[in-house]
């Protein structure tokens, strides 16, 4: 390893840690926020792995969440608790590897409506059964606490930036690098440019499942509405995109500050979120395309005195 | 001896339009062949059949003996032939290094790490560009993105190299040194196939060549035959005065 390398892997273990010793505050609001930035770091940091580089734009985040809170609220009578996050983790794997086989050749505009359709799929497909069983929702009745929840999110949220580091020093992250710059290239060079969005595309996949499969003790009693919001595809895309997608440690710099904004917005105005929510969007896409990354890269050069 | 690439009856019909019209030549080992003929004869839309961008609607491309006809461009490339593209195509974000790398890592020899960018270097130099390496894509002129694309393509160590129009729009000293370096290309005993409308070009560098005109092959044979064939003259001075 290189001695950049070092230093970074030090810095991230010990800003790991820090975050790590949170619950020890013992502030019940602070914890809740706590776990709220942790899920959406988990969320748009991996969100960011497969959509920043291919600008792919995914919706299908609550899909991929939704399956793992349904995986727990089902499996949780029949199975330890430890060994349903992992199987979230590969239903979520197989279900991107599904969509991505079935959409990733296609532009990217059939694959944001296709991916946002998903969610809803997968949603009425729930209600369905859960029509035909006679039931309505599923209580998830666990001895998990907040601070639990918080510290596997805090060593998921480690997880993906480890997973999102090792990749961009293998071959698929070189590839993904070059498909999207072009795609046309990419194939031209030798790049099988659709095994490598499959392959990329199960990251967020997985983690996504991950996620809600530790969220739903949380909830305690899950219904479709609650586990496969679209609202939560939007945010995820929302924070990573203010944060800017072109380093890994991008998207957190959305979250923060964003989850504090929400959190203040829709107590003010709780009727009015979905609309003020399109309206961040377009307010980022608009004034900020590069997220806040972006902006202290360009500052960064301007200083150096290189044109930016 | 089998021809490293040959091609039997290849067509391709865009709706209407037959823009390859049964089209048969064979490149053997080493030879520099020169596609030519005038604007709209169908020479980009050859090397694309060749290359994998376009698949082919009828007719057979053998690489070695085996078929490649409609394999996707990818497989191809891993096969062994690389192109340039006529409009350059250079990877914007990146820089001078990792463009070339990319051929080096994914193309027909395949290398990662340090070799890959050894071998990278190796083909910058080849080119003339290794003061430039660390210089992002966009900060180079013209010329030069041209030469980091063909360094991309030859970092892979292909069989059979397609340069489409690769000395187009450089200016009289760019074209000398352009001619040079494909000619030292030759001298390695490389398999090309080039594109150009420049004659001074085809004739300092190509033994043979195949030529076009609305699709269909008109004309093949040594260089100085076919630039004076009449049929060929026809041809091109047909073109220019419409
Ligand atoms: N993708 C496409 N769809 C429809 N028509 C096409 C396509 N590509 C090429 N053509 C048509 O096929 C014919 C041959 O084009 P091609 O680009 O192969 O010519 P060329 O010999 O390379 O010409 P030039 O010397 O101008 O580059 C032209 O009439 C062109 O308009
Ligand atoms: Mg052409």
């Amino acid at each position: 390893m290189t001695r950049p390398e070092v230093q970074s892997l030090s810095i991230g273990t010990v800003l790991f840690a820090l975050a790590a010793c949170l619950p020890f505050l013992s502030d019940a609001y602070l914890l809740s926020i706590g776990v709220t930035i942790a899920m959406y770091t988990v969320l748009a940091t991996s969100w960011a792995l497969f959509s920043g580089p291919t600008h792919y734009i995914s919706l299908a985040t609550a899909a991929f969440f939704g399956l793992g809170a349904y995986t727990t609220a089902l499996g949780i009578e029949h199975l330890p608790y430890w060994l349903l996050l992992p199987i979230a983790g590969v239903l979520g794997a197989v279900l991107a590897a599904l969509v991505g086989l079935a959409t990733l050749r296609l532009s990217g505009v059939y694959f944001v409506i296709f991916t946002l359709g998903l969610a809803e799929l997968v949603r009425q497909i729930i209600t369905w059964g859960q029509n035909m069983s006679g039931t309505k929702g599923l209580y998830v009745l666990t001895a998990i606490t907040e601070e639990h929840i918080y510290w596997q999110l805090t060593a998921l949220a480690a997880l993906v930036f480890l997973t999102g580091w090792l990749i961009a020093r293998s071959r698929l992250g070189f590839a993904v690098r070059i498909l999207g710059d072009d795609e046309e290239v990419a194939r031209h060079v030798g790049i099988h440019t659709a095994r490598v969005k499959v392959l990329l595309f199960m990251v967020p996949g997985a983690v996504a499942a991950i996620t809600g499969a530790m969220l739903a003790p949380r909830y305690v009693y899950i219904e479709p509405a609650i586990a496969f919001t679209p609202m939560l595809s939007f945010q995820v895309v929302i924070m990573a995109l203010l944060g800017g997608t072109g380093r890994l440690w991008g998207p957190i710099v959305g979250v923060i500050p964003f989850t504090f904004l929400w959190e203040a917005i829709s107590g003010t105005f709780p009727n009015q979120t979905t609309l003020l929510l399109g309206l961040a969007f377009l307010a980022i896409v608009y004034l900020l395309p590069n997220g806040f990354t972006g902006l202290l890269e360009a500052a960064r050069s301007r200083l150096k005195g290189a044109p930016a | 001896m089998t021809p490293v690439l040959s091609l039997r009856g290849a067509t391709k019909r865009f709706g209407g339009l037959v823009a390859v019209d049964d089209l048969d030549f064979d490149v053997a080992e080493h030879d520099v062949v020169g596609l030519i003929g005038p604007n709209g004869s169908g020479k980009s839309t050859t090397l694309n059949l060749i290359s994998g961008a376009l698949q082919p609607t009828a007719g057979s491309i053998a690489l070695n003996g085996s078929e490649i006809a409609g394999l996707p461009a990818q497989d191809i490339a891993r096969r062994g032939i690389a192109r340039t593209f006529q409009l350059v195509r250079p990877l914007a974000s990146m820089t001078v290094l990792e463009n070339v790398k990319a051929g080096a890592v994914f193309g027909h020899r395949r290398r990662w790490g340090r070799d890959a960018e050894a071998q990278a270097m190796r083909m910058l130099e080849k080119v003339g560009l290794s003061r430039r390496a660390q210089a992002p894509m966009g900060s180079l002129t013209y010329i030069d993105s041209k030469r980091v694309e063909l360094a991309r393509t030859l970092a892979g160590e292909p069989k059979v190299l397609l340069l489409d129009e690769w000395l187009a729009g450089l200016n009289p000293t760019e074209l000398e040194q352009g001619i040079a370096l494909i000619r030292s290309l030759r001298d390695e005993g490389r398999t090309i196939i080039i594109v150009e409308h420049v004659m001074d070009a085809i004739r300092s560098l190509c033994g043979r060549c195949v030529v076009m005109s609305s699709g269909a092959k008109i004309a093949e044979g040594t260089t100085e035959a076919v630039l004076s064939d009449p049929e060929v003259i026809r041809a091109y001075l047909g073109t220019d005065d419409a």
